[in-house]
């Protein structure tokens, strides 16, 4: 569609076109309300903490962090703890009675516990509210449940070691839940009437607290990230303090304390529930124990098949070309989904190396294609621009011919912008404007820094890339395996002659959109301003 | 400034979100059970008697059977259903017949019901009927008990102590 306007500048002023702009954000915040809202959250926290320790980038690795303030309290709170049934309270009380040391731990051990729950829980809402959770993501979701399971069920065991009143309520609790499974029958809950409990069943919780769940967590979060590469184990170090200093301040302020001392004459009336952990005991006096194991089971399993409610269907996996390929490996280097792999040459060429793709885990993203150093827009020998490893739905040649032709079209113009965008940042298509052309590929880290030189060299003024907003690249590391190529500290490189003023590469959200058309139409001032002078 | 105004907008936000940690580690407070209330717990296991008494084969019987099977004594597995009543100041609270448990029905019971009850003086019945082979309840017990706030009484089924108790 032609547009009435001269230029971008006549365009962003025009009445028409802001009314359009507000139309078009107000749909597209209706369109998926859940994301919009979680976009501007995340800007806020861009906006306090800075791209680089956005905890909301690192929520994953924040829960890592807790966990392991966990196991060092852990630890220290254990030496110290008395496991029998009747000096297990004695010794909590002591704890907290020291209030400069063990208290702290002990509130520590509390409180980090609470937070990995709050920050996983915030992990699922982010990872469902950016829809990263299905097609190639389905194993990473589907494999995370387990482990909020076992962190749960860690969090019941440790209540049940205070031996207060509490404990005792959710000591009750859960053996009224397993005698309602089939295994039980029945006989559990009558260890815990009055005269029935032994030291027995108190080492066996130890045990699972102490032991049984923490390995059976570490294994649940090694499956969890097995299909990602180069997973963030460790939290950027603003953030690591940040979180320590608030926790040791809020246990300062309002350490752990116990309930009154365990006595099974009696019944707990009125509990301060951890509702992180202990939100399925109160459902107990609502409904029967097998139907709130039902409940419970039907809750998981709902969130564990999320992924195929719809599914969203990947695009063909990348196909590799031996033909175009050195078995350099930086396609293998660069794959955050751990897609790719390397094997001895198997065509006989003089190459020691080539990459294998394995389809079901490929997410079709695309930035292999920008790591291969064949997939130079400038390779002048072919009709058909041939790389190393391709997208089928997308091939590099495509995007080359995409190039020249908006080049092509934009030659009369008097301002040249092209803008290299990616699905999953500003949708381009609602860009429409005389002197901008607009490209877009599945995701930023797909552009092989050689394109920018090459549409500069070809007649654009400028050449803009907006992709996901920094360091929350949809494929994890698209952006800034882009970044660091145009930095020179990545292969493949921008060449260096390229001038760095001539291009732009930004990270934007759904919801930036004005700033796009602001950086737009600074470029073209710039341009023209250059022009006349 | 943008750097001080940072710092404070970070501990805004930690400060929320070490609220929320802390508020939900121990509230809403949670009323498991109302003031002025008590908590009666029938709970036992047992297996009922077996639905006939043993027997002797007759001959022809044993004559029938291989040589290594002839046990003179015949005795059914399966077991006679629980019958159960509890009654609260002579108003029935819980009534229920409990089915063996097993392929064969050769099991016992568990049983573990819980009554919350308004505390006080109550006079409490009970009455099972473990045999098919008998008409009426053949247990029965009945007791006065004074319930403070609070308090759990735990009713226990022990045939071989005689019976019902309560403690
Ligand atoms: C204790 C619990 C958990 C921990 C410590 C944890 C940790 C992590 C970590 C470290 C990553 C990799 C992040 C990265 O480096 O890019 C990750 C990814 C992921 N997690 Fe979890 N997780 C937990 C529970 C869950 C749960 C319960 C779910 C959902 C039901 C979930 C869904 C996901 C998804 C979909 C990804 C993939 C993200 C991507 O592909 O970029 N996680 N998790």
């Amino acid at each position: 569609m032609k547009s009435p306007y001269q230029n971008t500048h006549q365009l962003f002023a025009s009445d028409e076109y802001k009314n359009t702009l507000k139309e078009q954000i107000l749909k597209n915040f209706f369109h998926n309300p859940i994301k919009h809202m979680y976009l501007y959250v995340d800007a806020w926290f861009n906006f306090a903490f800075g791209t680089k320790n956005n905890p909301l980038y690192h929520l994953g690795s924040l829960a890592f962090f807790l966990l392991w303030i966990v196991l060092v309290s852990g630890l220290y709170v254990f030496v110290v703890f008395d496991t029998s049934i009747t000096g297990a309270f004695q010794s909590v009380e002591a704890m907290t009675e020291q209030w400069y040391l063990a208290g702290i731990m002990r509130s520590l051990h509390r409180y980090a516990s609470d937070a990995v729950i709050a920050v996983v829980l915030l992990h699922i809402i982010r990872e469902f509210s950016l829809d990263r959770y299905r097609g190639f993501r389905w194993f990473s979701w589907f494999t995370g449940t387990p482990n909020l399971w076992l962190m749960i069920l860690l969090g019941i065991s440790g209540y049940w070691l205070v031996w207060d009143q509490l404990a005792q309520y959710v000591a009750i609790g859960s053996s009224q839940l397993l005698d309602a499974l089939p295994i039980f029958s029945g006989a559990m809950s009558r260890n815990f009437l009055s005269g029935n409990l032994s030291d027995r069943f108190f080492t066996l919780m130890a045990f699972v607290h102490l032991l049984g769940l923490p390995v059976m967590l570490v294994f649940g979060l090694w499956i969890h990230v097995k299909r990602l590469t180069k997973v963030e184990v460790i939290v950027p170090r603003g953030l690591a303090i940040g979180s320590f200093l608030a926790l040791l301040i809020l246990s300062l302020i309002k350490p752990a304390v116990s309930h009154e001392q365990a006595d099974l004459s009696i019944v707990p009336s009125v509990l301060n529930l951890d509702w992180f952990y202990l939100n399925v005991y109160p459902l107990l006096d609502y409904f029967t124990p097998g139907e709130t194991l039902i409940l419970a089971v039907a809750i998981s399993s709902l969130l564990m098949i999320m992924p195929w409610l719809p599914t969203k269907r990947t695009p063909p996996a990348v196909v590799v070309d031996l033909n175009h390929c050195n078995g350099c490996s930086q396609c293998f280097e660069d794959c955050p989904f751990d897609a790719i792999s390397m094997q001895a040459r198997t065509d006989g060429a003089r190459w020691d190396m080539e990459p294998i793709v394995d389809p079901a885990l490929c997410a079709a993203c695309g930035i292999c294609v920008g790591s291969c150093p064949y997939s130079n827009p400038s390779r002048r020998s072919e009709t058909r621009l041939a790389t190393g490893i391709d997208l089928p739905d997308q091939p590099i040649h495509q995007i080359r011919t995409a190039t020249k032709t908006v080049l092509t079209e934009l030659s009369s113009s008097k301002v040249k912008i092209v803008i290299f965008g990616c699905n999953h940042g500003i949708d381009l298509t609602e860009i429409n404007a005389p002197d901008i052309a607009t490209i877009t590929l599945p995701c930023t880290g797909m552009l092989p820094p050689a394109f920018i030189d090459y549409t500069l060299r070809h007649g654009a003024d400028s050449v803009l890339i907006s992709g996901c907003r920094s360091q929350d690249c949809y494929y994890r590391f698209g952006n800034h395996w882009l970044e660091k190529r145009i930095k020179g500290e990545r292969t493949p490189i921008l060449n260096k002659r390229v001038n760095r003023e001539h291009f732009e590469f930004v990270g934007y959200a759904e919801i930036d959109k004005i700033q796009l058309l602001k950086n737009i139409e600074t470029i073209r001032q710039r341009i023209l301003n250059e022009g006349q002078s | 400034m943008k750097t001080g105004l940072r710092y404070i907008l970070q501990t805004i936000n930690y400060s929320i979100f070490m609220l929320i940690v802390w508020y939900f580690s121990v509230a809403p407070a949670y009323t498991h059970l109302d003031v002025c209330q008590s908590v009666v717990v029938l709970a036992f296991g047992h297996a009922g008697q077996s639905v006939s008494k043993c027997r002797k084969r007759t001959p022809e019987e044993l004559a029938a059977l291989p040589p290594n099977m002839r046990n003179p004594m015949i005795c059914p597995r399966e077991r006679s259903p629980i019958e159960v009543e509890l009654l609260l100041d002579d108003k029935l609270l819980f009534t229920e017949i409990f089915n063996p448990q097993g392929v064969s029905g050769d099991w016992g019971v568990d049983v573990y019901r819980r009554f919350n009850v308004p505390s006080g003086k109550h006079n409490l019945k009970m009455r099972l009927k473990d045999s098919v082979r008998v008409k009426d309840f053949n247990y029965i017990y009945e007791v006065d008990v004074d319930l403070k706030a609070a308090q759990l009484l735990t009713i226990d089924f022990q045939p071989e102590k005689g019976g019902f108790s309560v403690r």
